[in-house]
């Protein structure tokens, strides 16, 4: 009932906020306000998030109503001799235990909705969230696979020498895919600094949190594309890292993860391939822009001292082992990562002949390249 | 009992030393007020400059003029000046330019102690802005500094960083000894605790706060220092310590240090609306209550910054209600304020311009802030732009409207000079549009989805972001113009007579303006 | 009781030779740190130069305080700002480790449960396989090359070894140094300075003990037991609780031997008028309670 009231009020302001503010160039209301999302938490969400407001509102008006009321009636012209009176204990009792009431009355639905919040069951579908600097990877622990999800907005559109696309920030290569209507159960961790994953339309924003594991679950009735944000500090990019769901039909969903296992398959063949070194080198050049550039930059030159360039680096010049160690493991205590697991077999020897071959390497250093084969051969046990 | 003495050679009126070490070694507290407020006008102006670095940024979409790099470090250096170089200092130089007179005593009670607090300051801000110019720039981290991206993943500035923390700690710590000694044993006889001045009563309970947390912040950049060059693992799991301990030791600070910039202000607005309401205070005892409880509070509180850090639920239930009674005890106190309005006799000197605004326009911070302490709520607000409109609503038009109401509203007293009322009026309306033009339109975007401390956003934020950024340049180029008034004020002006304002109550408004180089070395009786 | 006037003193160079000197320190230190792996930095002389000018400064200024009071200046009222002023560094200290309690207290109910599998956030122990919560933690969650794990701790041994462990020693010396500087306080109240100088010589060298005792226990710790600072988290709690409560120590006994100098050499100090002793055997006693909260939680329980 009360909410319905809320509502009506809601929608009439909105109207009238709307026509102040709905001049081409400057977004709707709807636009200003906290997505209603779409999920049954998300909605209980915004409706305590507008419970609070309108309550706030009220009071407001009333305070700010006195105060205008004696701004305008008590001025020194108005009313030259002041009054004298300066307490008065059963009016300071009272504003202090209607407030009181109000908070409570606020705390109760509050409640409600966190206990239901930490619900902390499994789910459906069991996904591992692990934040990377400066991207998503995501592990589907029942069907066993796994991807990294990177942002596409080109450096160009960022650096406004292209025009800025639609979902600029907001794309990725690898979205996210859920089905509809499941519980979904994210565990949410981090690989080396904490970040958050934050997705809105869920109302669902959980830190992630190195060496520690945080829950989250929902369960979403209507397919889309959902996009957020990772909303902690994590370093340079943190403004470049965003989350996108595709929430999909159960049939669509149960496809994907067939192609997803066919992908894994075809790519354990083209390990096996012979590469060229050429071949290897137009690949890298990708898996380079992709994975490599936000720290050693696209011309190889990093941004030393935190981020060594890789031009004319000793161990990109003539310490072939090294070098595949180095991406294999990462730099414990630095930003460097592991790569081992984001980049396949293949992918792992073209980024490295890449940066081998590129930026004047090739002639400085020994040349040497690196095949899927030596990645292979590193992983094998070591006896 | 020792002897008593009733005059001995030492004592001789000596007005201010000549030139440079006048500064340097004063030992009064009125010169160690105006060296604070002096350097926190710079402060200010450095840590503005930084935002407007900030806004500039943000004006459009895409990277304009700075890399993401460079914008965290502006940012971090931005939030950390502001707080520390800024609000904190411009409070204790008021403090020290008014406490011993509103108490009326001669003095702070360790004088020599006092120049010190002050005089680390200087060195400490040198330390952090050069770390600008170090290999792998400024600290980066935001000026939360969580680990590990503040310990592990730190440019290695952050150690210079932490050892400033320190000192500016140390600071801190003997600014506010100093405060607590000089209410608690210098008060004059029949000042009784229940009369003393408002703004003596939130400085007393904020050098409490200061003096129990700033400790813990350094003890928690000890740790930091220890994991990032001693092996330590306090803040890292793989060593059995946890990234999230950090952020509970940093926030047991954090959260009494946002009260610690607002009780003070508490205390100016007190004294102003009462003085231009002609009106006695409404509920002195209970402003007193309120501040009380609020300090108490504000060490229950802290993990209302971390409700999406995966607390167990019993604790974000705890926090999430003990947040919210603070509305408690600071609508208390609004309403005090407005209801010492009603029925006064008011006129709209600029002093009281700023004060009515501040009143308002913190209480809209504070709705703000306690839509934000409803958890559910606040993992759609957290780390958005919801926040950041949140915080600087209660910084900027709270804390630093407050201070300038302040330095409008004393500063006959400390010059002798009334200020261009005229200017001043101008200010206070330039700085009100901007600050509302720069901050307001923070609310919608971030509920729309901008998050916070990023250089670059989508394209649906990007109308609002651009008002905000005019705005903020208005509210930056206003500071100018205050800048201005003040210097023009200390040259000369209409001279200001002892009371300066017709309803002014209090010690401070006994003495001459200018007040004397030394005044009270005999208390006087409060009755 | 007529009114004496309060002390306000002139002008004065020690507040800004002294914030000089802090920030000689601050930066001779972060330099020193930053460049641990570069035998060629001679950062460490300006730490150096920062000690030495801060050492200096202070000398000479409590020298002068010293003097002023003996001239007379100091009214009853000044020196009360003294014993308020130092009450509250003590409790500023007191909230310095509380962080550290805290952080101990933390790691043990939860960081290290968690990692662990128990408790609320036990689901953490998925990345930690193998790993279990126990404490003293001898074994880290990662327990790979970064760590230096100990093979023994320094817990309280059960009684058949109590005799040869360390902490009962440093227990018994330091409380009883508590009982000593209280009976040099008491004699100096009845005017006895000999009896005064021979506690508070007593309390010295417990106090010198204490430090000697600690030594050897960490000597144990890095040369017998494998437990460092990387030791993970309880050799990081361990030292630096352990660590900051030593330092102390030898900030309150470098107090109070200066107050025997004083007493000895200069004769300071009667029944009426010993703020300096005084406030040092609060430092002390305070330390003592730190000492006796440690003992408690980071060696018995
Ligand atoms: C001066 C500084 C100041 C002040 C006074 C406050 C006051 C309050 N703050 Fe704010 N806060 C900050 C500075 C401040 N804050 C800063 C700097 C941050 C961000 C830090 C960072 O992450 O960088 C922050 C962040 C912050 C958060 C974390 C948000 C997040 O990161 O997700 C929360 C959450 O609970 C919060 C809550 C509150 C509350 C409940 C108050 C209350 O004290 C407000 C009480 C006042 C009122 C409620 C208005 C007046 C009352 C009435 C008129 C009575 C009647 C009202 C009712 C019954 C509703 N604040
Ligand atoms: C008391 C504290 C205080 C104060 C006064 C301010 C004042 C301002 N703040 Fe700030 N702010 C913080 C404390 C404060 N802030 C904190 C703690 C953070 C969080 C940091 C973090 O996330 O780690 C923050 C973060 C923050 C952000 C968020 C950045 C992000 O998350 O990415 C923004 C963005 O708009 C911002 C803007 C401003 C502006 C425009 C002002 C203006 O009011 C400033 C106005 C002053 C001047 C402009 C100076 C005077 C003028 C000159 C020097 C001349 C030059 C002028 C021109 C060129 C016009 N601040
Ligand atoms: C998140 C930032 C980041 C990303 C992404 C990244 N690196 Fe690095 N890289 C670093 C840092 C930091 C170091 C320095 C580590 C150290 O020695 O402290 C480093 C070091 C290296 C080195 C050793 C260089 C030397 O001279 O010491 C190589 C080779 C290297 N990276 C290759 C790569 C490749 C190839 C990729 C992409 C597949 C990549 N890196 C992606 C941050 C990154
Ligand atoms: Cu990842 Cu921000
Ligand atoms: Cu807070």
């Amino acid at each position: 009932m009360f909410k319905k009231i809320i509502n009506s009020i809601n929608n009439k302001l909105s109207a009238v906020l709307l026509l102040i503010f709905s001049s081409k160039s400057f977004a709707a209301w709807d636009d200003l306000n906290m997505t209603e999302g779409v999920t049954a938490i998300s909605k209980e969400v915004f409706d305590l998030h507008m419970l609070i407001y309108w309550i706030c509102v009220v009071i407001g008006i009333l305070v700010f109503g006195v105060m205008f009321y004696s701004m305008f009636a008590f001025t020194k012209k108005k009313n030259p001799t002041p009054s004298k009176f300066h307490e008065n204990t059963k009016v300071e009792l009272v504003w202090t235990i209607v407030p009181f009431l109000i908070l409570v009355l606020m705390a109760v639905p509050a409640s409600n909705t966190l206990t239901k919040i930490y619900d902390d069951t499994e789910g459906d579908i069991n996904i591992q969230v692990i934040g990377y600097q400066w991207k998503w990877e995501y592990k589907y622990l029942d069907d066993k696979i796994g991807f990294f999800s990177n942002l596409t907005t080109d450096w160009d559109e960022i650096y406004n020498k292209t025009p800025k696309g639609e979902f600029y920030l907001e794309e990725v290569d690898e979205p996210v895919v859920i089905p509809v209507g499941k519980k979904i159960r994210f565990l949410i961790t981090a690989n080396d600094v904490i970040h958050s994953w934050w997705m809105p339309d869920f109302a669902i924003k959980q830190d992630a949190i190195p060496g520690f594991i945080n829950t989250a679950w929902t369960i979403v009735d209507k397919p889309g594309t959902y996009r957020g944000k990772c909303t902690e500090l994590c370093g340079k990019n943190h403004g470049f890292m965003p989350v996108v769901v595709k929430v999909v039909p159960q049939e669509e969903y149960d496809l994907w993860v067939i192609s997803k296992k066919e992908e894994a398959f075809k790519m354990a063949e083209l390990t096996q391939k012979e590469w060229s070194a050429e071949e290897l080198i137009e690949r890298g050049e990708g898996v380079y822009q992709k994975n490599c550039v936000a720290c050693h930059q696209v011309n190889g030159q990093g941004i030393p001292p935190i981020f060594p360039a890789l031009a004319g680096s000793d161990i990109v010049l003539n310490n072939k082992a090294k070098h595949i160690e180095i991406l294999m493991e990462g730099v414990q205590g630095a930003a460097m990562q592991s790569f081992a697991n984001q980049l396949s077999e293949v992918d792992m020897a073209a980024v490295i002949t890449y940066t081998r071959r590129s930026w004047g390497n090739a002639e400085k250093g020994d040349g040497e390249i690196v095949t899927p084969k030596d990645i292979v051969e590193y992983k094998k046990p070591k006896v | 009992m020792s002897a008593v003495i009733e005059s001995h050679d030492h004592e001789h009126h000596h007005g201010p030393a000549e030139g440079l070490t006048r500064w340097l070694y004063t030992t009064n507290h009125k010169d160690i007020g105006t060296l604070y407020l002096w350097f926190s006008f710079a402060m200010f102006l450095i840590g503005g400059a930084m935002a407007m670095v900030i806004r500039a940024e943000l004006f459009q979409p895409g990277m304009q003029i700075v890399e993401p790099e460079f914008y965290n470090q502006m940012l971090t250096l931005h939030g950390l000046i502001m707080v520390f170089g800024a609000v904190m200092p411009a409070f204790v130089g008021l403090a020290n330019w008014l406490i011993p007179m509103m108490v009326g005593a001669p003095d702070m009670a360790l004088p020599r102690m006092n120049n010190l607090s002050f005089w680390i300051l200087p060195f400490a801000f040198f330390i952090l802005l050069s770390s600008l110019f170090m290999e792998g720039g400024a600290p980066n981290f935001g000026w939360t500094f969580y680990a590990p991206l503040s310990t592990t993943y730190a440019p290695p500035s952050v150690t210079f960083f932490i050892f400033s923390v320190h000192i500016l700690g140390a600071s801190s710590i003997m600014g506010a000894i100093n405060v607590v000694v000089t209410i608690m044993n210098m008060r004059a006889p029949g000042m009784t605790l229940m009369k003393m001045p408002l703004f003596v009563w939130s400085w007393l309970i904020t050098a409490y706060l200061l003096i129990a947390v700033m400790p813990v912040l350094a003890g928690a950049v000890t740790m930091m220092l220890m994991d990032i060059h001693f092996g330590t693992s306090f803040f890292n799991a793989a060593g059995g310590g946890d990234p999230v301990l950090f952020q509970h030791i940093f926030w047991f600070f954090g959260h009494p240090e946002v009260y610690i910039m607002i009780l003070p202000a508490f205390g100016i607005t007190s004294h102003i609306i009462e003085t231009f309401s002609r009106k006695q205070l409404f509920g002195h005892t209970s402003m007193v209550w309120a501040m009380t409880s609020i300090a108490i509070l504000s060490f229950v509180v802290w993990a209302h910054h971390m409700f999406t850090v995966g607390l167990p639920l019993a604790a974000e239930l705890f926090f999430m209600w003990a947040t919210m009674l603070i509305a408690v005890p600071t609508g208390v106190k609004v309403f005090n304020w407005v209801t010492t309005m009603f029925r006064g006799s008011i006129t709209y000197e600029t002093p009281m311009l700023f004060a009515i605004a501040f009143v308002v326009l913190f209480t809209i911070g504070g709705f703000s802030g306690l839509m934000l302490a409803i958890t559910p709520a606040d993992f759609q607000y957290h780390d958005t732009y919801f926040v950041v409109a949140h915080f600087h609503y209660v910084l900027v038009p709270g804390a630093i409207f407050s201070i300038m109401a302040a330095v409008y509203y004393w500063i006959p007293k400390w010059t002798g000079n009334m200020y261009d009322e005229r200017l001043g009026r101008l200010h206070f309306w330039l700085s009100f549009i901007g600050v509302n033009v720069t901050f307001f339109p923070q609310h919608w975007i971030g509920l729309a989805g901008m998050p916070r401390r990023v250089p670059d956003y989508a394209l649906q934020f990007a109308d609002w972001n651009m008002v905000s950024s005019v705005g903020a340049f208005l509210f930056g180029a206003s500071q100018i113009l205050f800048l201005f008034i003040v210097i023009k004020t200390v040259m000369g002006g209409k001279k200001a007579t002892p009371e300066v304002w017709e309803g002014s109550r209090g010690l401070e408004w006994t003495v001459d303006s200018p007040a004397p180089y030394h005044t009270f070395t005999t208390p006087p009786k409060v009755t | 009781m007529s009114y004496q006037k309060y002390y306000v003193p002139d002008q004065s160079k020690f507040p800004i030779f002294a914030a000089i000197s802090l920030f000689l320190l601050v930066m001779g230190a972060s330099s020193t740190i930053n460049s641990l792996d570069n035998p060629d930095s001679n950062a460490v002389y300006i730490l150096y130069l920062g000690f030495t000018v801060f050492g200096i400064n202070l000398f000479f200024w409590f020298k002068t305080v010293i003097a002023e009071h003996i001239a007379g200046l100091n009214s009853a009222q000044l020196q009360q700002s003294f014993v308020f002023g130092m009450a509250w560094f003590i409790f500023s200290e007191v909230m310095f480790f509380a962080a550290f309690f805290g952080a101990l207290f933390y790691v043990r109910n939860f960081s290290v449960p968690w990692l662990g599998g128990e408790g609320e956030k036990g689901l953490a122990n998925m990345l930690w396989e193998g790993f279990e919560a126990s404490w003293p933690v001898m074994s880290t969650p990662d327990a790979g090359s970064a760590f230096v794990l100990a093979d023994k701790n320094m817990s309280w041994p059960g009684w058949d070894h109590a005799l040869k462990w360390l902490p009962m020693w440093n227990t018994i010396v330091l409380l009883s140094s508590s009982v000593t500087v209280h009976f040099a306080h008491l004699a100096l109240k009845n005017n006895n300075k000999k009896v005064f100088n021979k506690w508070l010589a007593v309390t010295v060298a417990l106090a010198l003990t204490f430090v000697a005792l600690q030594i050897a226990e960490y000597y144990e710790a890095y040369a017998h037991y494998g437990l460092t600072l990387n030791s993970g988290i309880y050799g990081s709690t361990f030292f630096m609780l352990t660590g900051f409560h030593g330092f102390h120590v030898m900030m309150g006994g470098f107090m109070l031997a200066v107050m025997l100098c004083r007493s000895v050499f200069y004769n300071h100090f009667d029944s009426e008028s010993h703020f300096g002793f005084e406030a040092a055997s609060w430092y002390w006693h305070f330390v003592d309670v730190v000492w006796v909260m440690l003992f408690l939680f980071v060696y018995i329980l």
